[in-house]
């Protein structure tokens, strides 16, 4: 079994795609969404397909490192902290509008 | 330069510099304080540059004696401009007979007007103003007379002209005097751009024949260290002269000297106001009596004849250049003094008389040349006689405005005994412009018929005679209407002597018109070779004063008693008398050609031009950016997603162009 898994490692490539999958749809559901709140959460993977591509790259290039970790680490806290801040901001617009639909937030329309 | 020496030599700056201290100081702080002050100050100012002035002709004529030869001096001068090595631009003071006599008559006349203003115009609003203005119109003046280059010439020549703009513009309430104003200084400006254009050539072709000439004369060696190629010294000096007209102005076929000496002749034409720039002379006697003395009949309007004088080698060379100054002196004293016959203002009449006493000086300077230049010392003889009495006809006239409190001749009359001093002054003068001896005028116009004939010009000397005769006509027909007979008007039956600060410079000047003419002109001023100081022509002399004599008489006869002769005289010349008495319809040409002409083909067109094809630029190039700032303005839709877009697209494309660079 382990054999068998072995064989079938993914290898850097797999793993880079796989990032690009995420990091794609992530900003696929930034473009198109209309909920705030679905935003944040395409804003969430997009956060962590680069933060699965730090930790690829240091596995595969330096194994004896771990400043990808390291890296990977920040970027979840940091994205604890931009979710907590964008959902301050949701609620704040929901109480004032009523709503989270973005696309009824043109304030800077030219 | 060299030799010079004495104390007023060394600081003859102090000359021109005194007026304008007062000025300065007049304007600023005087005035504002004491009205009575700045009259004072100012006069005093005047009357102390006056000394200096007469201390540097005494130490002058001292050093070269009279009747021997009078180098140029330059004893002070400052570098003021320097454009390169070779080129540069000095203000200074030049010293020779004719500068000497013009600063003597400038201060003179200057100071006596200053004293005169200060009872004139007494109580007038702008008292302060108007002194101000007289002392930067004589510091202007006194800069222009002691020009050693032909820049501080032309700075001096526009600062008289802004000068004499102010003072005929002096009541500002008034339209017509606003409008003379306006009239004297663009009519001068336009004359002032020939003097401009000619200024320029003289000194672009000067710098360029400079290195030439300084080698052939040995400029270093021969007293002319030093030497600006702008400076009069080079640009009258034969050897720049004969180089300069060999070059031709090809369109023309004229020599380029004589283009540059008709182009200065037309700013002096202008300043002097001869035909056909001599329309902005009788308007400008708006301004107070004593302006028009001082700068329309004495000093500014012989600025144009010194500035003839001054260059009078250039003229002199160029005999095209000579002759257009012959002619045009000549028809403007004819002309001018026919249109003298028939006005009713007094100073009119008096401004038409100094057109055609400016137009005798001026043929006189025409009519000699360099190997006889009498008529060089007679147009100074007059210049200087002329300032004297010309000034004392005008602070007499302005002595009688004052009184009857109007310029028109047939509201004066029976003055003679009411104005007693005035009268007897008015007299002298009218006597010395008529030239009957032993009166200043009777000797400078003798002179000038001399030079005219002896110079070949029998014509030009007819023009003169008859002139001479037409003089003493005009002059005793207002003579005879303001002081003879009965008062026909309210002001005539109330007017009343002149004070004292008003009758004695007319006393003063009474006496220099009286004595002057017996100065030998010839033992001071003169060209070149000396030469004797022949007396009076009595060939000349005598058939002069009969003309003279006429001319009286047929004032006397027309003018005399209740005037029905004048008018009868003037009926029997029908059309000729109205075209005469309307100046010829110069004036109404003048406005046919600006309005009609000027006016509708050019400056139409022009106005037309800026408003469409400028302003619609300006405004096509707003119009340009606002609709482009419109239309992309759709852009901004105010959704984040769609500069999300925008932004994921150029971050692609960017990527797209960093591939294909690198593989």
């Amino acid at each position: 079994m382990t054999e068998l898994l072995a064989r079938f490692a993914p290898g850097l490539q797999e793993w880079l795609v796989l990032c690009a999958v995420l990091y794609a749809i992530g900003l696929y559901g930034l473009l198109t969404r209309r909920n705030a709140i679905a935003l944040l959460m395409a804003a969430e993977i997009m956060l962590n397909a680069a933060a699965l591509n730090f930790v690829v790259l240091n596995r595969f290039t330096s194994p004896q490192l771990v400043d990808g970790h390291v890296m990977a680490l920040f970027v979840v806290v940091l994205a604890a902290a931009e979710i907590v801040v964008g959902m301050a901001i949701v609620v704040a617009l929901y109480r004032i509008r009523n709503t989270v639909d973005i696309s009824h937030m043109n304030y800077m329309k030219g | 330069m060299d030799g010079a020496s004495g104390w007023m030599m060394q600081h003859a700056w102090l000359i021109p510099a005194l007026p304008l201290a007062s000025f300065a100081i007049v304007g600023l702080l005087v005035s504002p304080v004491s009205k009575r002050a700045a009259g004072i100050v100012a006069t005093l100012a005047i009357m102390a540059s006056a000394a200096c002035a007469y201390l540097l002709a005494w130490e002058y004529f001292t050093l070269y004696p009279p009747g021997g030869k009078h180098p140029i001096l330059v004893p002070w001068s400052y570098e003021w401009l320097r454009y390169q090595p070779g080129l540069s631009v000095n203000v200074g003071v030049l010293v020779d007979p004719i500068s000497v006599l013009l600063l003597i008559v400038v201060t003179t006349v200057s100071s006596l007007v200053h004293i005169y203003s200060n009872a004139y115009m007494h109580g007038d609003h702008g008292f302060g103003r108007y002194f101000t203005f007289l002392n930067l119109f004589t510091f202007s003046m006194l800069g222009l007379v002691v020009a050693p280059d032909i820049i501080q010439m032309y700075v001096c020549w526009e600062l008289v002209g802004v000068s004499s703009f102010l003072l005929i513009g002096f009541y500002y309430m008034k339209p017509s005097a606003v409008s003379a104003a306006k009239k004297a200084f663009i009519v001068t400006r336009f004359a002032d751009l020939g003097f401009l254009v000619g200024v320029i050539l003289l000194s672009y072709f000067g710098f360029r024949l400079f290195p030439e000439w300084s080698a052939e004369v040995g400029a270093a060696t021969n007293g002319l260290a030093g030497t600006q190629p702008v400076d009069f010294a080079y640009l009258n000096h034969p050897a720049f002269l004969a180089r300069f007209s060999e070059l031709h102005v090809a369109f023309l076929g004229t020599s380029m000297l004589t283009l540059a000496m008709i182009l200065v002749y037309m700013g002096a034409a202008g300043k002097s106001a001869m035909f056909p720039l001599h329309i902005w002379l009788p308007d400008a006697m708006e301004g107070p009596t004593p302006v028009s003395a001082l700068i329309h009949a004495a000093t500014m309007v012989v600025a144009g004849v010194y500035l003839v004088a001054r260059l009078f080698p250039a003229f002199a060379y160029s005999e095209t250049a000579a002759l257009v100054v012959m002619v045009v002196g000549a028809f403007t004293s004819l002309f001018a003094a026919i249109i003298g016959t028939t006005q009713d203002d007094i100073k009119r009449v008096l401004a038409f008389s100094t057109l055609s006493q400016l137009g005798y000086m001026m043929l006189a300077l025409g009519v000699c040349t360099t190997e006889y230049a009498a008529g060089y010392t007679a147009s100074m003889f007059h210049l200087f006689t002329h300032a004297f009495f010309k000034a004392l006809l005008f602070l007499g006239a302005g002595a009688v405005i004052h009184a009857v409190h109007t310029n028109s001749i047939w509201e004066m009359g029976g003055l003679a005994k009411k104005m007693p001093i005035t009268h007897i002054t008015f007299l002298i003068a009218t006597l010395a412009i008529s030239g009957i001896w032993p009166f200043a005028g009777f000797f400078s116009k003798d002179e000038i018929l001399v030079s005219a004939l002896a110079g070949g010009h029998p014509l030009v000397f007819g023009v003169a005679f008859v002139v001479a005769g037409l003089t003493a006509f005009y002059m005793f027909r207002i003579y005879f209407v303001t002081f003879w007979g009965h008062g026909r008007g309210e002001g005539a039956a109330h007017a009343h002597e002149a004070p004292a600060v008003m009758w004695l410079p007319m006393a003063l000047l009474a006496v220099l018109s009286s004595v002057t003419g017996f100065i030998p002109m010839g033992e001071f001023v003169s060209l070149g070779e000396h030469e004797a100081h022949h007396g009076i022509n009595l060939a000349i002399a005598i058939p002069a004063t009969a003309v003279a004599l006429l001319g009286m008489g047929t004032a006397a006869f027309l003018y005399i008693g209740d005037g029905r002769r004048a008018k009868s005289a003037a009926l029997a010349m029908g059309g000729a008398y109205h075209v005469i008495k309307q100046k010829f319809y110069i004036d109404e040409l003048y406005l046919f050609i600006t309005h009609r002409i000027i006016f509708h083909y050019i400056a139409r067109p022009i106005a037309w031009f800026d408003r469409h094809m400028v302003d619609g630029g300006v405004n096509a190039s707003g119009w340009v950016t606002r609709t482009s700032g419109r239309v992309l303005s759709f852009m901004q839709t105010g959704q984040v997603q769609t500069y999300g877009i925008w932004f994921t697209g150029g971050v692609a494309f960017v990527i797209l162009i960093l591939w294909c660079a690198l593989l």
